[in-house]
């Protein structure tokens, strides 16, 4: 009925307004190992509590986000422009 | 006796008389009735029928719990079947059917189903699966569906309109009874943004029928100056009619406003009504509490009332319910009833008081039996007596009508709806909302809380807390005086009475009584959850407001526990039913979604295009001819003048994405399986998209207009999808590159110029030269067009195998385009032509389109295996099209079909098989993708994807087609049955 997603440019918007497109996993590098290719493409966690997904605000601002949400209560902790790399990553 | 409308007193407008219709029968009541109301005011006591047994049922509360009291009003479209008759307000010509019932209302063949009762308890469609399987269609199913029902739905449109909308609010208050009114005053004096909505038509809840007086003026004057009040603060807003209906995260609340529901004629330029979504800071569930019913035998006559309706109607309606009254009652309100019962010159006959003591001091005239039950009822449509047992003493009453005042369940519904568990009070015998509820509170009788003044005294005292939070100063709250209110002892639950004969209804909609809960637990289905569903307590459209409490105490006692642990069922969204057409809001008919119409749509139909839709568009699918009698007659002209002279066709719809910036060639080699980095300025390449998986995504054209600028194209279906794909590899991938994406579909007028005389018809509007020297096959660059007067993008790429140009101009200008290419072709024998024929030529030249891309196939499936880079270092799907079985022998390949007779024909989704297979699965080969009628081969002929395909052209195969019963012999074929060399496309 109703959902809230706080979008980084744009602010509180209604859910109907994005795409989720699923785990907001890292690609891998092109030469990785194939076993590395099959969890990315097909391997999902399920877990009950906070997930990191990319969300695309298809009718606001046409950003992809990542939203960290929880998955039983849908109360999203965080969200960031998805080419802001969490600082973790950009260190190495 | 039945009910009456007392001379005087009420909130009815006596000088506003009302004419409406029951079953037919002309009736008379008054602005500020409900339907139920006005009922009663005629002594209309019977009103329903019940779900399964069909017995004759009355009113039994005054408002949205209602389970017996359900009419069918409207006419035509506007047929609502299921109206409460206790909410739906009395208007001018209202005219209302009772359900269930045939031939009448009073005389009811369904009736007989109580004979059947002992076949129809609990577990009974449990039981009825068990039962020999070959009955269910003939007998059980269509008795089922005849005898148990509800109202019937129309199958005329719904004239009327409805919207959707969204509000904000510091603080929403749902409920305007007295503490919901406290409440919104003082955060609204405070200055803090309020919403206050409540289901009913006038604010004041409970106040409305309330005999105590505040600040010495009457409980409803109170509300009527409070809601004033609140009506001309800038920052308060009262909806009335409106009932919240759902909690949800992010502190969102559903609710539906029923504006034009009260009305015989609906202004058109309003809707009927307004779905509200309402983002609220803060919010305070000010929603009151439910009576409960008692359950002894015959609760469920005709007569018998919810001791709260029965002052609800007397004192707001002025509608006595007899003329000889009993009240059965757990605690005090029982004799604030009798009070104004005999304040209004109504008998009260007998109080019959479960307890040993009352909390009040009565001195009326009514009999007071104390410590003693109700076990059953007497009557036929209507209640007349009474069995009343004491201390083992049975005793007859003779009454006509009888109140039960069960105790009450604060309404929580909305505080359980994000997945809180309520919690059992032993103190308040009650169960509360949830604990550590976020951004959302509970006062009043929601809270338990009972006493008129300290609900306007806790309403007011949680607004304050909550808008001091938020920073705002609150004046001191300045409590009004209430005077002429009873004791409000708590009420000794009970749930189950010693004696009780006959069926004693526990939920009343659906028609369970005490024996079936009784049954579930003997029979094992004891779970809260479990007894619900094997006796489908609380499962019909009131939701068990009345029932579900009582269930539980029962099956507490069944059990031998608390209630606290036999625990609730799941509260969900909708408090109460809600329209199809309050959650469609504008969304239907023309307007179920938007509709695309290309820039060249008006030049089309005047070409007398027969358009058809695809996703979201309006596309030309062929332009009839006089004389033809067939849509094949008008493909195949079009499709032979192509071949011949020319035609012109709308490609508009095809996605177009710009991208630009430095690393835009180095962004297209990523996101394309086959090379883009040096591709030439003013060329354009047809480029493949993989998925992840590996498997083809989408195809298209990609033109480099400048060094940094490329000019994209799509499928039309995968337009959209694609340049959310692009987005993501340009944002969330690879954000490091210099990259900018721009959707220009709708910018441009685009469209096909196709055949041998294209040149010679397009050299005419272009000022370049196109010569094939000039302009040679795949040339892509900005044109002049008109001596310099417009500008346009010229490609040379051919669908449909012919030499062909796609020419895209200004969307404004695309109709005055088509129009002078059709003036300068009319020598050459040009006409326009549609996606049937687009899609014959395409199928004849082995063009693979989404019919073939159907998320199965990697390029070297459709014959495209050398397209894919084996330098690149990465691009999408790269890694994943390395997988061994993607390049397996045996993989379903593209091949050409066609029937060995020419007079024979199959169609699309057809399999092949081996020639003398059987057609079983095991020796299925592959299907055809796409077929058509083709008039340069002159059959029928198709694209399949076979096993081995490529390497079996000219084997003889059958296309067999279960579902039509067809088989035809066919031979596999190069998947190009026209010019194979491309001669035809570089002249
Ligand atoms: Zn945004």
């Amino acid at each position: 009925m109703a959902s809230l997603v706080p979008c980084p440019h744009c602010g509180q918007r209604p859910k109907e307004e994005f795409t989720i497109k699923g785990a907001a996993l890292t690609r891998p590098a092109a030469g990785a190992d194939a076993s590395d290719w099959f969890d990315y493409v097909y391997l999902r966690d399920n877990p009950r509590g906070a997930y990191e997904e990319y969300w695309h605000h298809t009718s606001g601002c046409r950003r992809w986000i990542v939203l960290t949400r929880d998955t039983v209560t849908h109360e999203v902790a965080a969200s960031r422009d998805a080419a802001d790399r969490p600082r973790s990553e950009a260190r190495t | 006796m039945s009910s009456y409308r007392l001379p005087k007193g009420g909130l009815v407008d006596r000088k506003a008389p009302l004419s409406f219709t029951f079953d037919g029968r002309p009736l008379q009541g008054f602005a500020g009735d409900t339907l139920a109301s006005a009922l009663l005011a005629n002594g209309q006591m019977l009103v329903g029928r019940s779900f399964k047994y069909h017995r004759p049922r009355g009113i039994l509360t005054s408002g949205a719990a209602e389970p017996n009291a359900l009419v069918t009003i409207g006419r035509g479209g506007r047929t609502e079947p299921n109206t409460r008759a206790t909410v739906q307000e009395l208007y001018e010509g209202l005219a209302a059917q009772s359900q269930n019932r045939w031939p009448s209302l009073d005389f009811d063949i369904g009736a007989l189903n109580g004979l059947l009762s002992p076949f129809l308890g609990a577990g009974f469609y449990y039981k009825t699966f068990m039962w020999p399987a070959p009955l269910w269609e003939k007998f059980y199913e269509p008795f089922i569906r005849k005898a148990a029902g509800l109202g019937k739905a129309s199958y005329d449109p719904d004239p009327d309109s409805y919207e959707k909308s969204w509000a904000h609010c510091d603080l929403l208050v749902i409920g305007a009874g007295p503490t919901g009114l406290a409440a919104a005053l003082t955060a609204g004096r405070a200055g803090a943004r309020v919403l206050i909505v409540d289901e009913g038509s006038l604010p004041g809840g409970s106040l409305l029928s309330d005999s105590a007086t505040i600040d010495g003026k009457p409980a409803a004057d109170f509300a009527r100056d409070t809601s004033a009040e609140l009506q001309s603060m800038p920052n308060v807003r009262v909806m009335m009619r409106t009932t919240a209906f759902g909690w949800y995260d992010g502190n969102v609340f559903g609710a539906v406003e029923r504006v034009q529901k009260h009305v015989r004629d609906p202004a058109r330029h309003l809707p009927v009504e307004r779905l509200w979504r309402i983002v609220a800071r803060h919010a305070l569930l000010a929603t009151g509490a439910e009576e409960r019913p008692l359950i002894f035998g015959g609760n469920d006559r005709p007569g018998v009332m919810m001791a709260s309706a029965m002052r609800t109607y007397l004192n707001r309606y002025a509608v006595a319910p007899g003329q000889a009254t009993a009240i059965f009652t757990t605690d005090d309100s029982g004799y604030a009833l009798a009070r104004d019962l005999e304040a209004a010159r109504v008998d009260v006959v007998a109080i019959i008081d479960s307890r040993p003591s009352a909390g009040v001091d009565y001195r009326g005239k009514a009999r007071l039996i104390r410590e003693a039950v109700v076990c059953r009822t007497k009557g036929r449509k209507a209640i007349s007596a009474i069995e009343v047992h004491r201390g083992g003493r049975a005793e007859t009453i003779a009454i006509d009508a009888l109140a039960m005042a069960g105790g009450f369940s604060p309404i929580i519904h909305l505080a359980c709806h994000r997945g809180g568990k309520p919690t059992w009070s032993a103190e308040k015998v009650a169960f509360l909302a949830p604990s550590g509820l976020k951004d959302l509170d509970l006062a009043g009788a929601a809270a338990a809380t009972t006493d008129l003044a300290a609900c306007l005294a806790e309403g007011a005292a949680q607004a304050k807390a909550i808008v001091e939070e938020f920073g705002w100063s609150c004046p001191p709250i300045v409590l009004p005086k209430v005077e002429g209110t009873e004791g409000t002892h708590a009420s000794k639950p009970l749930w189950s009475i010693p004696g009780v004969k006959g069926k004693a209804f526990v939920d009343f909609q659906n028609d369970v009584h005490l024996k079936d809960i009784g049954l579930a637990v003997r029979e094992g289905y004891s779970h809260v959850e479990l007894a619900k569903r094997y006796t489908t307590n609380g499962m019909a459209t009131d939701q068990g407001k009345l029932s579900n409490v009582n269930a539980i105490g029962l099956i507490a006692k069944a059990r031998g526990v608390s209630p606290a642990e036999v625990g609730t069922t799941t509260f969900r969204p909708f408090y109460t039913p809600v329209s199809f057409g309050a959650l469609t809001g504008p969304h239907h008919g023309h307007q179920f979604q938007p509709v695309r119409k290309s820039p060249l749509h008006d030049w089309a139909k005047k070409h007398g295009a027969v358009f058809v839709e695809t996703g979201l568009w309006y596309r030309s699918s062929w332009f009839p001819r006089n004389g033809e009698r067939s849509w094949r007659e008008s493909v195949d002209r079009e499709v032979v003048n192509v071949r011949q002279n020319a035609g012109l066709c709308d490609v508009s719809m095809l996605g177009k994405i710009e991208i630009s910036g430095s690393d835009a060639a180095e962004f297209l080699n990523r996101v394309y399986c086959n090379a883009f980095l040096k591709l030439p300025v003013g060329k354009a390449r047809y480029g493949l998209m993989l998925r992840e998986d590996g498997m083809i995504y989408d195809d298209g054209t990609t033109s480099r207009l400048e060094e940094n600028r490329f000019f994209m194209t799509t499928t039309t279906a995968y337009a959209a999808g694609v340049m959310n794909h692009l987005e993501f590899c340009a944002q969330a991938l690879w954000p490091e590159l210099n990259v900018r994406l721009a959707s220009s579909t709708d910018q441009w007028a685009q469209m096909a110029i196709a055949g041998p005389k294209a040149r010679a018809i397009l050299q005419k509007i272009v000022d370049e030269d196109i010569s094939d020297a000039a302009f040679p096959f795949l040339a892509a660059k900005e044109v002049a067009l008109f001596g310099g007067t417009l500008h346009g993008c010229l490609f040379r790429i051919s669908f449909s195998g012919e030499l062909a140009y796609e020419l895209a101009v200004p969307a404004g200008y695309g109709e005055s385009v088509a129009d002078a290419l059709m003036e300068a072709g009319k020598d050459h024998g040009i006409m326009p032509y549609g996606v049937e024929a687009l899609s014959v030529l395409r199928i004849e030249k082995g063009h693979v389109t989404h019919n073939e891309i159907n998320g199965t196939v990697v390029p070297a499936d459709l014959g495209f295996g050398k397209m894919v880079s084996g330098t690149k270092p990465d691009f999408i799907g790269k890694a994943m099209l390395q997988r061994e079985g993607l390049a397996a022998p045996d993989r379903a390949q593209l091949v050409g079909v066609v029937p060995l007779d020419p007079k024979q024909s199959f169609r699309s989704g057809s399999h092949i098989l081996a020639k003398g297979a059987a057609a079983a699965l095991e020796n299925d080969e592959g299907y055809v993708t796409s077929s058509a009628y083709s008039p340069h081969v002159g059959s029928t002929i198709g694209l399949a994807l076979v096993k081995r395909g490529p390497s079996r052209h000219g084997e003889e195969v059958v296309v067999w087609n279960g579902l039509h019963g067809e088989s035809t012999p066919a031979r596999l074929c190069n998947p190009v049955f026209l010019d194979p060399q491309n001669e035809r496309l570089h002249v």
